[in-house]
C-alpha cells in the first residue's frame, strides 16, 4: 500500500471479487455514480453479448437505459461508459487493445463514440468487469479507482492541491498510488485537463506506463468533447489498478487459433511495414505528404488541397523527431507501433514554459489539422500545439479545424484585433494561436468563445459581430455540431456522405472512401456509393465492438491482396479478424456475422439519435466547403479542373461564363447530387427518405425492443 | 558469444536432436516443441536454430528479453505478455511460440542435441558473430 494514498479521503466504496475473464468476458459491468455515491455490479446477459458485443455496443446500450428522451449533456443522468470489447487485452494480434468512450456530447447533444489506445479498457476488464458506467454529478472533485487484485472500488476525493493537467496529474497518481514500478505498470488512468473545465471540445486522455521510457504516456478518445462532460462530473481521473498482464488474460478458446494469425500478421508487419507506409517509423504521419500530393490535405480551412510549404511538417520531418527503435505500440504486441513520441521536448509558452516533456505524437490529424488547415508549418508550433492540447484535455481535431475557422473569419473581416482582444488570428499564427489555447484553458477572452466549438462560434459571430449567417454556415466545418476530420472531401461525394452519413458527426474511423472514389474510380453510381457506404461503416463499426484498432487492418498489407476479388476489403485480414474473434470467443462466424454485428448497434445509435431529438435527415446536411467551392479564390485555385467539369457535366462552355454563375452552376449540382447520395444510402441502409430505420429493419436486426420501435414509430 | 554450430556435411537426418530439445525443456515427444528445426533438402539436411543475433531485444515491449552474461538471448517468463513481436520480427524465423505457456521459446545453445547427435553434426562454439553461417558449417569446423 502507497502510504500517500492511505491519506486520501474515501468518500464511498465496494467490495467484489473479481470475475475470472473467459473467452473475452468477465460477465459483469460496474456502475459508478460520482453523484450519490452508488458503486454496484450489473450482470452482463447472453442477449447483451450476443446483440451488442462489447466495446462501443456495450456502451451504446448502457448509456440507452442510462439516460431519458430529454437527458442533456450536462444532466447528471448523462453516463460516460467505457468498453474495450472480447477481443481487447488480446496480445498476439495488433491493435488489440482499444478502449472506447461514449457519452451524450456537448457538441452535437447526442451520442459521441470516441476511441483511445493506452492501456485502461483492457486492465479494466483484467480486473473484472466488462465495462464501466459513470453517472451523476460529485460535489468536489473526485477519482474512481477500481483495484482488481484488492477487489475494491472507491469513489475518493481528490485533494484540492492535485493538477488537474493530465502530465502532471499521471506523475500525481503514481506518487500516490502506485507503491513500486511493477505497480505503475499494472496501473492505468483516464484524465482530462483545464481546457476540459472550459470548453465544449475536451478529450479524454488513455494512459500506458511506457517500460522503456519508465514513463507515462497518453492516447486520446479525442472526439466530441466527452472531456467536458468528464469534468463536468467532477471527475479528475478514473484509474485501474489491474491483475498482471499475461499472453491468456483474456482466457480465450482456442489459443493456437489466435497464434497462428498473429504470427502471420507479425511477420505481415514486419516484411511489409518497411517497404510501405513505414508507419513503425513515421506512424501517420506518412499520410502527410500523400494527401497534399492528391490535393487533400486541408490548407486554410478547407479551401484548398496543397499548400508548398509541406514537406516542412511531413513525415520525414517527424521521422527525424520521433524517438526510434521503439516499441511504440498503445498495447502490447502492437508492432505496427504508430503511436510515437518525441521525447525531453522543452515547453516554450505557457504555464509549463521550460519544462522537458515527452509529447506523444503528433499525429496525421494533428498535423494536418493545427497545422496546413491553419496555415502552420512550424515543426515546434505543431509539438506545443500538441502537447497543451493532450495535457489541457482537448481535442486536436476540433482545434485545428476549429481554429481554421476563426483564421478564415479573420481574413474575411468577420473578427478582428478588438475583437479577439488584441489577437492577430491570420493564417499562419502560431504564437497567436497558442495564446488563444492558452485563454481557452483559463476560461478568458477570446479563448472561451473559441472553446464552444464551431456551431456554437457560427452564432455567436452572427449575433455580436454582423457575420453574414450564409458564409459562416458554408465555410463552418462542422456537421451534427462535431468539426470535421482532416480531409478534403470537395472531389469525393460518397465521402461527403462518409463525414455526413454519420452517427457521431463528421470523423472519419466509419467511412473513408476517397481513394476508393476520387483516385480509383471504383464507385460510379449513386448505388455503388451507397454500398460502400453501408459497407465499410459497418465493418469500421465492427473493430470498436471488440477492442481492435483499424489501422492493421489496412496501413500494412501483403501485395498479394491486389489480386483478390474485392482489395479495398482486404479479405485476408477480414478473415484474420474472423479468426481472432472466433478464436477468443468460441463462436464462429462469418465475414458477413461481422457487418450484421455492427448494423444492430449502428442503428440502435441511430434510434438514439431520434430519441434526443436528432437523427434525421435534417441533421445529416454538411457545410458546403465540404462539397464544392464556396469562395472565388477557391474556384479560382482550382479554374481548370471546375471549368473542365462545367464542360463535362453540363456541356456548357465556361468562357460565356463568369465566375458567380460558374459557382452557382456547381453549387446546384453539387448539393443536388448529395441529396441523391442520402435517398442512396438510407434505402440501402434499410432506413426512411427521412432516415429514420424502419421497423421491418428492426426486426431484421432482433433489436426491436417495445422502447426502440415506440420511438422509430413516431417518425415512420 | 556461446552459439550451437551445425555441419550439414554430417548430417543424416536421425533428427534426434529436435526430439532431445522437446523432450529437455518440453517432456514431450512433440517436435513442433523443438527449438531447432531439421528439413530435409536436395542435398541433404538443413538446421535453423537461434544465432543469438539479439535482434527481438529491441521489438519487446515489456523488456522480457535479454542477453546473458555469455551472449545468449533468454525470455524472461514472469515478464512476458506473450505479444508475439519476437516471434513475427525474428529475421530467421527461430523464435518459437508455446501456446500453453504463451510465452515464446528459443534456442539457448544448452547443448543437449548436442550429446544426442549420432554424427557429430552440432557443436557448441564461442563466436564473436552472431551470422547463419553456423547453420551452413561455414563456422566452426
Amino acid at each position: 500500500m502507497n502510504e500517500a494514498k492511505a491519506k486520501l479521503h474515501v468518500l464511498s466504496e465496494f467490495t467484489y471479487t473479481p470475475s475470472t475473464v473467459e473467452r473475452g468476458y468477465t460477465g459483469q459491468t460496474l456502475y459508478v455514480n460520482v453523484g450519490d455515491g452508488t458503486i454496484k455490479g450489473k450482470p452482463v446477459t447472453e442477449d447483451m453479448k450476443e446483440k451488442f458485443i462489447g466495446g462501443r455496443g456495450f456502451d451504446l446500450w448502457l448509456l440507452w437505459q442510462g439516460i431519458n428522451d430529454s437527458t442533456k449533456w450536462n444532466d447528471p443522468e448523462n453516463e460516460i461508459v467505457i468498453a474495450s470489447g472480447p477481443c481487447g487485452g488480446t496480445t498476439q494480434y495488433p491493435g488489440s487493445g482499444k478502449s472506447i468512450a461514449v457519452s451524450i456530447s456537448p457538441l452535437t447533444h447526442v451520442p459521441i463514440d470516441s476511441n483511445a489506445g493506452g492501456h485502461y479498457g483492457p486492465y479494466l476488464k483484467f480486473s473484472g468487469w466488462d465495462a464501466i458506467e459513470v453517472q451523476g454529478k460529485a460535489e468536489k472533485d473526485v477519482f474512481v479507482y477500481v483495484d482488481g487484485p484488492a477487489g475494491i472500488v472507491q469513489i475518493i476525493e481528490a485533494p484540492e492541491d492535485s493538477p488537474t493537467d493530465t502530465h502532471m496529474l499521471g506523475h500525481w497518481l503514481n506518487d500516490h498510488f502506485a507503491a513500486s514500478e511493477k505497480d505503475k505498470q499494472q496501473m492505468s488512468f483516464v484524465t482530462a485537463g483545464i481546457g476540459s473545465d472550459h470548453s465544449y471540445i475536451g478529450c479524454l486522455n488513455f494512459s500506458l506506463y511506457d517500460r522503456k521510457r519508465h514513463d507515462l504516456r497518453y492516447k486520446q478518445a479525442g472526439r466530441g468533447g466527452i472531456g467536458t462532460v468528464f469534468r463536468d462530473k467532477k471527475i479528475k481521473a478514473l484509474i485501474v489498478k489491474s491483475f498482471p498482464v499475461k499472453g491468456d488474460s483474456n482466457h480465450p478458446a482456442d489459443m493456437e487459433r489466435i497464434a497462428a494469425t498473429g504470427a502471420d500478421m507479425q511477420h505481415e508487419v514486419a516484411t511489409f511495414d518497411p517497404v510501405q507506409n513505414r508507419m513503425r517509423s513515421r506512424g501517420t504521419s506518412y499520410l502527410v505528404q500523400i494527401m497534399n500530393d492528391y490535393d487533400l490535405l486541408p490548407v486554410h480551412n478547407y479551401k484548398f488541397g496543397a499548400h508548398p510549404d509541406t514537406p516542412k511538417i511531413n513525415g520525414d520531418i517527424w521521422e527525424a523527431q520521433y524517438t526510434q527503435n521503439m516499441p511504440d505500440g498503445c498495447w502490447y504486441g502492437c508492432t505496427v507501433a504508430c503511436a510515437h513520441a518525441v521525447d525531453a521536448y522543452e515547453v516554450r509558452t505557457g504555464p509549463y514554459k521550460g519544462q522537458r516533456v515527452i509529447v506523444d505524437g503528433p499525429e496525421y490529424e494533428t498535423i494536418a489539422g493545427c497545422g496546413s488547415n491553419c496555415g502552420i508549418f512550424e515543426p515546434w508550433a505543431l509539438l506545443e500545439i500538441n502537447f497543451y492540447c493532450d495535457t489541457y484535455g482537448i481535442d486536436t481535431i476540433s482545434f485545428g479545424t476549429g481554429m481554421a475557422f476563426v483564421m478564415e473569419c479573420y481574413e474575411a473581416g468577420i473578427l478582428d484585433k478588438e475583437k479577439t482582444g488584441g489577437l492577430d488570428l491570420h493564417f499562419g499564427k502560431a504564437e497567436e494561436t497558442l495564446e488563444v489555447m492558452h485563454q481557452l484553458a483559463r476560461g478568458e477572452g477570446f479563448g472561451k468563445i473559441f472553446g464552444m466549438g464551431i456551431r456554437q462560434m457560427k452564432q455567436y459571430f452572427v449575433e455580436h459581430f454582423d457575420a453574414d449567417p450564409q458564409f459562416v454556415q458554408d465555410i463552418g466545418m462542422e456537421a451534427k455540431g462535431l468539426e470535421y476530420s482532416e480531409y478534403l472531401t470537395k472531389e469525393s461525394l460518397a465521402q461527403q456522405g462518409g463525414y455526413g452519413l454519420t452517427n457521431k458527426g463528421p470523423q472519419h474511423d466509419e467511412a473513408w472512401l476517397i481513394f476508393m472514389d476520387q483516385v480509383n474510380n471504383q464507385l460510379p453510381t449513386f448505388e455503388d456509393k451507397a454500398e460502400a457506404l453501408h459497407y465499410f461503416p459497418m465493418w469500421r463499426t465492427w473493430f470498436g465492438l471488440c477492442g481492435f484498432c483499424k489501422l492493421p487492418w489496412n496501413d500494412v498489407v501483403d501485395p498479394k491482396n491486389s489480386l483478390s476479388a474485392e482489395p479495398a476489403k482486404i479479405p485476408h485480414h477480414v478473415q484474420n479478424y474472423v479468426e481472432i474473434y472466433s478464436g477468443v470467443t468460441g463462436k464462429e462466424v462469418t465475414t458477413d456475422d461481422l457487418i450484421d454485428m455492427s448494423e444492430r448497434v449502428y442503428n440502435l445509435q441511430r434510434v438514439m439519435n431520434i430519441r434526443l431529438g436528432y437523427g434525421l435527415r435534417d441533421h445529416d446536411a454538411i457545410p458546403y466547403r465540404s462539397a464544392g467551392p464556396v469562395t472565388e479564390e477557391e474556384y479560382l485555385s482550382r479554374q481548370e479542373r471546375y471549368d473542365d467539369q462545367i464542360r463535362e457535366w453540363f456541356d456548357k462552355d465556361p468562357e460565356t461564363m463568369t465566375t458567380q454563375e460558374k459557382m452557382a452552376l456547381h453549387r446546384e449540382y453539387r448539393e443536388g447530387r448529395y441529396e441523391k447520395l442520402i435517398d442512396a444510402v438510407y434505402k440501402r441502409r434499410g432506413w426512411s427518405p427521412n432516415g429514420v430505420p424502419t421497423v421491418e429493419k428492426l426486426q431484421q436486426l432482433g433489436i426491436d425492443y417495445p422502447d426502440v420501435v415506440a420511438i422509430v414509430k413516431k417518425y415512420l | 558469444m556461446k552459439v550451437l554450430t551445425f555441419n550439414p556435411e554430417l548430417c543424416t537426418g536421425a533428427r534426434d536432436c529436435e526430439a532431445t530439445c522437446a523432450q529437455t525443456w518440453f517432456k514431450v515427444t512433440d517436435v513442433a516443441k523443438s527449438s531447432i528445426r531439421i528439413t530435409p533438402t536436395d542435398q541433404g539436411f538443413n538446421a535453423e536454430f537461434c544465432i543469438q543475433c539479439g535482434k527481438c531485444l529491441d521489438v519487446c515491449p515489456v523488456d522480457a528479453l535479454y542477453q546473458d552474461k555469455k551472449g545468449i538471448v533468454r525470455v524472461k517468463k514472469n515478464l512476458c505478455v506473450g505479444c508475439m513481436s519476437c516471434v513475427g520480427f525474428c529475421p530467421y524465423g527461430v523464435m518459437h511460440f508455446d501456446t500453453e505457456e504463451v510465452v515464446p521459446f528459443k534456442c539457448i545453445a544448452c547443448g543437449q542435441c548436442v550429446e544426442t547427435c549420432p554424427n557429430g553434426a552440432l557443436k557448441i562454439i564461442e563466436t564473436e558473430e552472431a551470422s547463419t553461417d553456423l547453420w551452413n558449417g561455414l563456422v566452426g569446423w
